[in-house]
C-alpha cells in the first residue's frame, strides 16, 4: 500500500517538476536544442538541478540496505555500451527535436487536454509496441 | 554560424523544475528501491501480465500534475505544433529509441548520469547531439519546425 501511495506521489511531484521546469514546453524544448539559432539554455538548468539532486539521492542509496517499504533498492547494472543503446538513443534525439516532446511531458500533456498529446502517446506507444515485437527477434 | 544564448527567454525558475524532478526522483529511489525513468515505466504498461501498481500510479500521477498545478497558478500556455505527420513520426521515433536505447531523459539524462553509469553518459550526448541536429537542420536549413 505505501509502495502505491509513493507511486502516486512521486508521479504528481515529478509531473509538477515536469511543468515548473518548462519540460512540457516544446518550444523551450526546441528553443533548448536550437543552439545554433536563438538558443534558450534554461533547461540545462533542469538536467543540472536534477542531477545535483540525484547524486546526492544515489550516494545515500547505496549505503541502504533496503528500501523504505522493504524491498531491494534495483539498480541498473550493465556497463556495456552496445550499438542498441547508441542507435536507440540517436533515433529518440531524433523523435525528440522533431516536436520537442519525450515521454515524461508527453503523457503530462494528456493531463492539460492538449489534442497533441492525444496522437504523439499513441504512436509512442505504438513505437514501444514495436520494439517490443522485433526484440525476440534481435537477439 | 555563431552561438547566441537569448537571454530574453531563459527561466531562472527551470532550476527549481529540475530540483523537484531530483527529490521526485530520489524518493522513488529510497522509497521502493526503483528508477523513474519514464519510457520504462510507460513501457510497463503495454505488459499487463507483469505492470505493478505503484507504475500504473505514478503514470496516473504525471496525468494529474496539470490539474494539481492549476490549484496554484493557471497552466503556462503551451504551443505544440499541429502537424499530423511530425507528431506520429516523433511519437514512433521516441517509442521505439527510448526501449531500444534503455531510457530518456529521465531515466538516463537524470538517474543514469547520477549512477556516473558510462551508457547513460554516451546515451545522454547521443539524444542530445541527435536533437540538436535535428532541430537544426529541420529550423535553421530547412524551415519544417
Amino acid at each position: 500500500m505505501l509502495k502505491n501511495i509513493i507511486g502516486l506521489l512521486t508521479g504528481l511531484l515529478f509531473g509538477l517538476g515536469l511543468l515548473i521546469s518548462g519540460m512540457t514546453d516544446p518550444v523551450k524544448v526546441q528553443g533548448f536544442l536550437d543552439v545554433f539559432g536563438a538558443w534558450d539554455i534554461s533547461l540545462a538548468l533542469v538536467m543540472g538541478g536534477g542531477l545535483a539532486v540525484a547524486i546526492v539521492g544515489v550516494q545515500w542509496a547505496r549505503r541502504q540496505r533496503k528500501s523504505w517499504v522493504g524491498d531491494e533498492i534495483e539498480m541498473p547494472t550493465k556497463t556495456k555500451v552496445t550499438s542498441k543503446l547508441v542507435i536507440g538513443a540517436m533515433l529518440f534525439g531524433i523523435g525528440w527535436g522533431l516536436v520537442g516532446i519525450c515521454p515524461g511531458p508527453g503523457v503530462v500533456l494528456l493531463g492539460t487536454g492538449q489534442w497533441q498529446a492525444y496522437v504523439f502517446i499513441p504512436a509512442m506507444l505504438v513505437g514501444m509496441l514495436v520494439f517490443q515485437w522485433l526484440e525476440p527477434k534481435m537477439n | 554560424m555563431g552561438i547566441q544564448i537569448d537571454w530574453q527567454v531563459f527561466t531562472p525558475i527551470s532550476l527549481v523544475g529540475g530540483l523537484i524532478l531530483g527529490v521526485a526522483t530520489v524518493i522513488l529511489l529510497l522509497g521502493i528501491g526503483r528508477i523513474a525513468g519514464i519510457s520504462g515505466i510507460t513501457s510497463s504498461l503495454l505488459k499487463p501480465k507483469r505492470v505493478e501498481m505503484w507504475q500504473v500510479l505514478f503514470i496516473a500521477g504525471l496525468v494529474l500534475s496539470p490539474l494539481l498545478y492549476s490549484v496554484f497558478r493557471p497552466l503556462p500556455d503551451i504551443e505544440v505544433t499541429t502537424s499530423l505527420p511530425l507528431l506520429i513520426a516523433a511519437g514512433l521515433l521516441v517509442g521505439f529509441g527510448t526501449r531500444l536505447g534503455s531510457g530518456c531523459t529521465s531515466g538516463h539524462g537524470i538517474c543514469g548520469n547520477a549512477r556516473l553509469s558510462p551508457r547513460s553518459m554516451v546515451a545522454t550526448a547521443t539524444f542530445m547531439a541527435f536533437g540538436i541536429i535535428t532541430v537544426f537542420i529541420g529550423r535553421q536549413v530547412l524551415g519544417l519546425i
